[in-house]
């Protein structure tokens, strides 16, 4: 390994450091990265046991529900997992030192993506042993596919969350609502708790351009048909590489304007 | 092989939209000695001081620090720099031991241990190391950030108002730490303040903005002389007011 490849980890290695020590001193944010993919799960898994006597649809695969329950959370989680551990930064009004380090922004979102994926993977992982606990649904008998399906989500999550960090950037912590109001905008079009083609036909077109459709559609196809829909993975994965690329140019972009007027040192609570 | 100047601008400007904030800055400051920025609110010092860490770019002008053109090889620069202000705060959840050691794995500091507990014992944050940063004293807010600001040695340090809080007696000391690191290392230091007896007992040199522009330059006491007064602050009010002769 180069020395610069090596000096560029360690300042990402720096910054997961430093968020685990915000964990380390915080137990309300512990506590928050389980419990409400948590609560989630509950929810869907007593709607989930209510429907399976109830609906021919659900009694074909009974984990259905939960199985899209905690995968669009993973989405969820990717992308908050992101967007609100930057504004931690602009909370603690500590960008203005982080960038006058030899921290690049790639390397900040390169730390931003570790510290989202470990972070679903314990709320996420939280909430499906919950959903073996008490529903008796293993989605980890998915195996191999439920790897690709977490990944495709994740990353969408992460461009989405790269885009917020952007907005934030730009227009200051007036913005941070998007955080949560961004994704829950595309749930609607991802086909979570139902195939796509029940949309009205213009939405079908913009639902074809999101990596989720395609998730959820291969998961669906798994749970009741036992077929897995290689081509969807990777159309969703092409798509994903494509939109995590933009997000990644939206927050440089942003980064260099907020170079260009000053948001640097001023942006904070 | 003369040593590069620690900072060497030329023609600097910043605009937003309509309003100058700096223009036509051109200065330079060789390694090892001390330049003061002086001026009111709103002069043009906090903004002289991001465009020289590159948190800032410029809109006309060029900016050497330690030898390199900072606006295409800003990585090149910024570990060898360090920068402290009590307008830019550090993680407040974090102790101030957790913020020194990830700004020490940010700038690459070996034996980081080693390094915050020296720091520690020269700056009187032994007792305060455990200790939230958020819920210090300004005074030991100020003693933290410099910590930070002097944890990777840097050949280039930029202080904006380094003794802003702090208590006349934690101040004197302060001033005197900062004379001592500056003298053994070598380094250059900005220094932006409001405090007239620290840039005087301070900088080598002092550059006076005013509305973004040099209004003057040079040795604290050329300054004093020059117009006639008894103290640099006489010099300063004088500028800021108005009443200069010059």
């Amino acid at each position: 390994m180069s020395a610069g490849a090596a000096a560029s980890l360690r300042r990402i290695g720096a910054m997961i450091e430093r968020y685990f020590y915000l964990l380390k001193g915080s137990w309300p944010r512990v506590i928050e990265l389980a419990y409400w993919p948590t609560m989630q799960i509950v929810l869907w898994g007593f709607l989930s046991e209510y429907l399976v006597h109830h609906s021919s649809y659900l009694a074909q695969a009974s984990g259905v529900l939960l199985a899209a329950a905690l995968l669009w959370d993973v989405m969820f989680r990717g992308q908050l997992g992101v967007s609100v551990v930057f504004f931690e930064e602009l909370y603690s009004r500590n960008l203005g030192h982080l960038f006058a380090s030899p921290l690049r922004a790639y390397e900040l979102a390169g730390a931003l993506f570790t510290i989202s994926l470990l972070r679903t993977l314990v709320g996420s992982g939280m909430a499906a042993l919950c959903a073996y606990w008490f529903y008796h649904f293993p989605i980890w008998e998915m195996g191999v596919m439920l790897a690709a399906l977490f990944m495709n989500l994740i990353v969408m999550g992460w461009s989405i969350g790269l885009v917020v960090a952007g907005l934030v950037l730009r227009y200051g912590l007036g913005a941070e609502n998007l955080a949560w109001a961004a994704i829950f905008a595309i749930a609607p079009l991802s086909g979570i708790y139902y195939p796509i083609s029940i949309l009205p036909p213009a939405l079908q077109v913009v639902a074809h351009a999101l990596p989720a459709a395609y998730v959820f559609t291969a998961m669906r196809a798994l749970m009741f048909h036992h077929v897995i829909l290689y081509q969807s993975l990777w159309k969703a994965a092409a798509i994903n590489l494509a939109y995590l690329g933009l997000g990644l140019l939206v927050f440089l972009r942003t980064f260099r304007d907020a170079r260009v007027h000053g948001r640097l040192l001023n942006l904070g609570e | 092989m003369t040593e590069p100047a620690a900072i060497a601008v030329t023609d600097l400007g910043k605009r937003y939209g309509t309003v100058t904030a700096v223009a036509s800055l051109s200065f330079e400051l060789a390694s090892g000695r001390v330049l003061g920025l002086l001026g009111g609110n709103g002069a043009g010092k906090t903004t002289t001081l991001a465009m020289l860490m590159g948190l800032l770019l410029p809109t006309t002008g060029s900016i050497r620090v330690l030898g390199e053109d900072l606006l295409r090889h800003r990585y090149r620069v910024l570990p060898r720099i360090n920068f402290s202000s009590p307008y830019v705060d550090l993680p407040h959840r974090l102790t101030v031991y957790q913020n020194l050691r990830v700004y020490a794995g940010l700038y690459g500091v070996r034996d980081a241990r080693a390094r915050i507990a020296e720091l520690a014992h020269d700056l009187d944050l032994a007792g305060l190391l455990d200790r939230p940063y958020g819920r210090l004293s300004a005074g030991q807010k100020t003693r933290a950030s410099l910590a930070k600001a002097l944890i990777n040695r840097p050949q280039l340090l930029l202080l904006d108002e380094p003794t802003a809080s702090l208590d006349p007696d934690t101040a004197d000391r302060l001033r005197t730490y900062l004379r001592d690191y500056q003298k053994a290392s070598g380094a250059g230091v900005v220094l932006a303040s409001h405090n007239m007896l620290e840039v005087e007992r301070l900088c080598h040199e002092v550059i006076m903005l005013r509305h973004g522009r040099i209004f003057d330059r040079g040795a604290p006491a050329d300054l004093v002389d020059k117009y006639g007064r008894e103290t640099l602050e006489e010099v300063f009010l004088d500028m800021a007011r108005g009443r200069s002769q010059l």
